[in-house]
């Protein structure tokens, strides 16, 4: 039915109060998540549309038995932020929050390894399982429960891909956005790993981009562990070498690896078909079907 | 952001990094006066964002007054790829035996920082790292400890360092992670460091670029930051706030995501069209925000067509929707045919708002790319 998040999951969001904290709390609500707590220093005690607030996730996590967090912390103090959701038994986190200092997240990763907490972002549009419950920013009306997983490193690529696959029927287990930062928490692998494991999930769309060397591990990873079939799409076919395009990870060293080709040629090595066009990705996935 | 290096160069110095002695100019006379206090020779470098200033002329060696007159007029207000030279850096010439590389920056496939050194200095260091990449010794750091003294000693011993150097060039490294971590910086290095000829190490180069998602903790760098574009059409994306790169094709893209708008461009390329740029406005985007897209894309000149691809998730179908209609109603005939494709959060409402008077509508991705491509052609023809 999907994985790491479903109707049971029981949900902190860091940054309640804040804009965006406060505006995609409802939206999750609406989707049905299960909100249980808000945690922001300095906000304990109060209620934020019926939603108790805590001052640190600690605290959240006793008194409500939250299992997972959601964070829309700004970026100066985003990691501080995840560090503390990593400092609980949290199990799952989740950093929308874009704009985070690379070093920052250097020492974050550093951290990761340490403990049980899976991270997912920063910088991304979060997961959901359609019809149980969205931890982020997706729009869920474009989502259908089914059984193919969906792992991205770009969010409007995700709703993009997501809304050729449900327009044609096909619905989705779980859809990952795992952010395109250079460091980030889950990678493609770890994703993909989850879904090769996952028996509802029957088929895979793993939407890479230029830059880093993500997409080349994970047709390796694909080659030689998953059964499951995956089709892929990188974006940035065009970019022209050197150019920031968007994303601090989507730039082209020059130097040959991180390309758009060197990526098409490792997944379709590793007998991943990738689309010229996300109808393509569609087509290939409903062959698996 | 990019620092000069002048400006790396104060802040290594002020770490106690050994720097050759040297003065900024801005003119032919003060390169000339700043030769003569410092002493020949003297080195006369380009001080402008971009890599390869000695080969493509932007460092010339000056051993007299006549030839410190003569380079610095050659370089001050020379073009180097694309960037016009207002300064110079005049520094004393270094009698050097030995170029070394030392730098640090953070391996994004590890998460980690990583310290770099080679006695393979001095020239393209890209170029190294492709052809031999073991004469580059490098040591991974651990964020949360900081650059160890033993790996610092470690990676000089590794990559062969001269015993006799070896202590001055850990020491370079030391000082050179302190700096990476408490500046924020995203790349640091020095190359060459060079070994004189008295057995001494000096920087003969800095470099230092920070990252940009850091700089509300370094208020004293981000001042330094010059706004420096290719052309107008960056300048004004750079006034606007958007991500925007201008590319030599003639359909203008407009689009909200970084993968969505380059899946926007590939398409465009697939086919058979040629992308103009890449512009991103952003999540969340208002009307006003839009309306400055619309402005952008019909100020490049190269525009022939357009495609405004909108899958809405914090952005709203309802306010793109406004924007178009407040932009194109400005005009009394719209320069250019505009193709809208919009999805996903409030698409509904916008498609009610949009007036279809002023923009052609197609309901895909594939469809709304293909519409602009033949338009492109048409109004190209």
């Amino acid at each position: 039915m999907s994985i790491l998040v479903d109707d049971d999951t029981r949900v902190v969001v860091q940054g309640i109060t804040g804009g965006e904290g406060k505006f995609h709390t409802g939206q999750m609500e609406e989707y049905g998540t299960n909100v249980v707590a808000g945690a922001v220093p300095g906000k304990g005690g109060q209620e934020v549309d019926g939603i108790p607030v805590y001052d640190t996730v600690d605290e959240a996590v006793r008194e409500e038995n939250a299992d997972a967090s959601v964070i829309f912390v700004p970026p100066a103090f985003a990691a501080d932020a995840i560090f503390e959701a990593l400092d609980t038994d949290l199990d799952l986190a989740v950093a929308i929050t874009e704009g985070i200092p690379t070093q920052d997240m250097a020492k974050v990763n550093k951290r990761l390894s340490e403990v049980d907490t899976r991270l997912i972002g920063p910088n991304c549009p979060g997961i959901i399982t359609p019809g149980e419950a969205k931890l982020g920013i997706l729009p869920g009306n474009i989502f259908a429960d089914g059984n193919v997983g969906l792992v991205s490193r770009s969010g409007t690529l995700t709703y993009q891909v997501v809304d050729n696959l449900t327009s044609r029927g096909i619905g989705q287990t779980t859809a990952i956005g795992i952010g395109g930062d250079p460091i980030i928490g889950t990678d493609f692998v770890d994703a993909l790993s989850l879904f090769e494991e996952d028996d509802e999930t029957d088929a895979v769309v793993m939407c890479g981009e230029i830059g880093g060397e993500d997409e080349e591990e994970a047709a390796a990873f694909i080659d030689e562990q998953m059964d499951t079939p995956v089709a892929g799409f990188i974006a940035g076919r065009t970019a022209p070498p050197g150019k920031r395009m968007g994303h601090a990870g989507a730039i082209v060293s020059g130097s040959g690896t991180g390309t758009a080709e060197s990526k098409i040629n490792a997944l379709n090595d590793a007998g991943v078909p990738v689309g010229d066009t996300p109808e393509e990705v569609a087509d290939a996935i409903e062959s698996f079907l | 952001m990019k620092l000069h290096e002048y400006q790396a160069k104060d802040i290594f110095a002020d770490a106690g990094i050994p720097i050759p002695e040297s003065q900024l100019a801005t003119n032919v006379d003060e390169a000339v006066s700043a030769a003569e206090s410092i002493g020949y020779p003297v080195a006369i470098k380009a001080q402008v964002h971009v890599g390869g200033r000695g080969k493509a002329g932007g460092i010339k060696i000056a051993s007299d007054e006549e030839e410190a007159r003569q380079y610095a007029d050659d370089v001050l207000g020379m073009d180097l790829k694309g960037y016009t030279v207002e300064q110079v850096l005049v520094e004393a010439g270094v009698d050097f035996t030995n170029e070394l590389y030392v730098g640090v920056t953070m391996d994004r496939g590890e998460g980690k920082p990583v310290a770099m050194v080679s006695t393979e200095g001095g020239v393209n260091i890209e170029e190294v790292a492709e052809e031999n990449p073991d004469a580059i010794a490098r040591e991974h750091i651990d964020p949360a400890f900081g650059l160890h003294p033993y790996q610092a000693r470690k990676t000089v011993y590794d990559a062969g360092v001269d015993q006799s150097v070896a202590r001055g060039v850990s020491s370079i490294l030391t000082t050179l992670y302190d700096l990476y971590e408490e500046r924020d910086a995203s790349d640091i290095e020095i190359n060459p460091v060079m070994i004189t000829s008295d057995g001494d190490v000096v920087a003969a180069d800095a470099v230092m670029n920070i990252d940009d998602d850091a700089l509300f903790r370094q208020p004293d760098l981000a001042e330094m930051e010059e706004e420096t574009y290719e052309d107008e059409l960056e300048k004004k994306a750079g006034e606007y706030g958007f991500d925007y790169v201008r590319l030599d094709g003639n359909v203008g893209i407009i689009g909200n995501g970084a993968g969505l708008v380059m899946t926007t461009l590939d398409l465009v390329d697939y086919y058979g069209g040629k992308p103009a740029n890449f512009l991103d406005i952003g999540g969340g985007a208002k009307a006003e925000r839009v309306t400055n897209a619309l402005d952008m894309v019909f100020s490049d000149e190269n525009v022939d067509a357009v495609v405004f691809n909108i899958f809405g998730g914090i952005t709203r179908g309802d306010e793109v929707a406004k924007g178009i209609n407040e932009a194109l109603e400005s005009f009394d005939e719209i320069p250019k045919k505009v193709v809208v494709r919009l999805a996903g959060t409030n698409a509904e409402e916008g498609m009610e708002i949009l007036n279809t008077d002023l923009v052609e509508v197609e309901e895909t991705l594939e469809d709304a790319v293909q519409r602009a491509v033949e338009n492109a052609q048409e109004a190209s023809q």
